[in-house]
């Protein structure tokens, strides 16, 4: 379940990305891009704070 | 009336361990700092940052090897001035600053600094409102804007400090959280809304980028008005942008959770993320405003992410805008609460916040960050000197180290006169030879650290 959270949480960081290099190659408008951001950025908010805090507490951190 | 027992409950339990040495069972990884340093220069200013560049005329080869040296010179100072005298003494700034120079010196300091910090908090403020406004139609802030001069502006900066306040109340965990997952995410959207509007700009090749970097985005050319910005001005803004954070010793807050002194290298993420790769995206983002707008006066973020990236764009303007805000009121409420520590935390930072949400409402914050900026940490700077020379210098030549401490005395003098013989130093410097601001820093660290000794030895000696 962990590691289906992450996956999705580097999905959406991805989309956050991906998509503006496709519109830099002029291979995707820049309204599809806007539209996958949007989508990328729910994604992580959604799912990154349930993960992302959690390796800090302990001294794993090192 | 349950909830508002267990808030409150909660909030008194916040104890940030303002007047003692950090437990070792409170240290934290290099992970955490990390996260705190990306998120907190990623942040609302490379929005402003970044476009001022471009207004001031920076060339794209001065722009590229200024932030690079100077970015290299700020994350030294953060290791080797810093992050050592933090895990040296694991106490605060402040509290350290009261065992050198006594309690009323601190008191003034203290005032100063934390008004400065607000003022810093209430540009991010002024920034994400910038975002926060969009939906609603509102009337956007000009370069040449001083005065809030709408309603709907006065209000959604006062419903944005609102949420940066209560975020800021819950003290370093919350904030430290909160910039560690938004981070790696505002890193993509700065990069993607750069690239995104690069065919705009006539760049739809890689090998293109640099010519037209030089040709149409920093031209060299300052805008009409503004001052000329070369290779030593971008140098020294990159080092002295977070004067007030390294050699100021304003970190020392920060770094006393950290296990190793080498965690202050550590800063090398929020600089090369956000002041290069950020300050260069905001960069590409303005140029094309002036570009498609003929030249427009009005200055806001918010719309210029929007339209580079829509609705993910406005978002990041606004948690921006928080990461910095975030730390920064926390900062400014330490400040104040070293005052009385009886004062709960919460409290102070609630106050805090209220007052720069006020000054957020004045868009010349945002208009003369560049000036703030490099006034913030020259104003913070001698302090900074003080502890260092302090900490390392004194006893070894002869002289008592923590002296307001030792003699009980309330006013270490010698700390004053540093302060006030620096900064006239750095004022003359400025009115009389005409050196401007953003180098007057360097100078006057050496004079800082000469006055300090030579006072130290007389007053001491008496």
């Amino acid at each position: 379940m962990k590691l289906l959270i992450k996956i999705i949480s580097f999905l959406g960081l991805g989309l956050n990305i991906i998509p503006a290099i496709l519109v830099f190659g002029t291979y995707m408008s820049a309204d599809t891009c806007k539209l996958l951001m949007l989508i990328g950025t729910v994604l992580w908010f959604g799912t990154a704070p349930s993960w992302m805090n959690k390796k800090d507490a302990d001294p794993a951190g090192e | 009336m349950e909830n508002r027992k267990s808030l409150v409950a909660r909030l008194n339990a916040v104890n940030e361990y303002e007047q003692q040495a950090i437990p070792n069972n409170k240290l934290k990884g290099w992970r955490s700092f990390l996260g705190t340093y990306a998120g907190e220069h990623t942040a609302g200013t490379e929005f402003v940052i970044g476009p001022l560049f471009v207004a001031h005329g920076a060339s794209a080869i001065d722009l590229v090897t200024g932030l690079i040296l100077g970015n290299i010179l700020a994350v030294l100072s953060w290791a080797f001035l810093t992050a050592k005298i933090a895990v040296k003494t694991r106490v605060t700034l402040y509290f350290l600053l009261e065992k050198i120079a006594g309690k009323r010196f601190t008191l003034i300091y203290n005032l100063v600094n934390a008004g400065l910090f607000c003022f810093l908090a209430g540009s991010m403020i002024a920034v994400a409102a910038t975002a926060v406004g969009i939906p609603f139609d509102m009337t956007m802030p000009q370069l040449t804007d001083i005065y809030p001069n709408n309603v709907g502006w006065v209000t959604t900066v006062f419903a944005v400090g609102a949420v940066t306040t209560v975020i800021a109340m819950f003290g370093f965990d919350q904030v430290s959280k909160f910039a560690m997952v938004a981070a790696p995410w505002m890193i993509m959207v700065f990069i993607a809304a750069a690239l995104a509007v690069l065919p705009r700009l006539g760049v739809t090749e890689v090998a293109s980028f640099w010519s037209v970097a030089e040709s149409t985005i920093w031209t060299g050319t300052p805008l009409e008005g503004q001052s000329k910005f070369g290779f030593w001005h971008i140098l020294f803004f990159a080092w002295f942008c977070n004067m007030a954070m390294h050699i100021g010793m304003a970190d020392l807050s920060l770094l006393r959770y950290a296990k190793k002194w080498q965690y202050g290298f550590s800063s090398a993420t929020g600089v090369f993320l956000g002041h290069f790769i950020a300050w260069i995206a905001s960069g590409i983002l303005y140029s094309l405003f002036l570009i498609e707008s003929e030249g427009s006066l009005t200055f806001a973020p918010g719309p210029i992410a929007y339209s580079a990236v829509g609705v993910a764009g406005a978002i990041c303007v606004v948690i921006a805008g928080w990461t910095t805000a975030n730390p920064t009121l926390y900062r400014a409420g330490l400040a104040i609460q070293s005052i009385n520590p009886k004062w709960k935390t919460w409290k102070v930072t609630l106050f805090v916040g209220l007052f720069t949400t006020v000054a957020a409402c004045f868009p010349a914050l945002v208009m003369m960050l560049l000036e703030f900026v490099a006034l913030y940490g020259l104003i913070l700077m001698p302090v900074g000197a003080v502890i260092f020379i302090d900490v390392y210098l004194l006893e070894r030549i002869g002289l008592q180290s923590n002296y307001a401490e030792g003699r009980g005395i309330s006013l270490n003098w010698s700390v004053a006169l540093t302060w006030l013989i620096t900064l006239a130093f750095c004022l003359l410097l400025n009115l009389v030879v005409g050196i401007e601001i953003f180098f007057l820093g360097l100078p006057g660290w050496f004079v800082a650290v000469l006055v300090y000794v030579v006072s130290a030895k007389i007053i001491q000696r008496k």
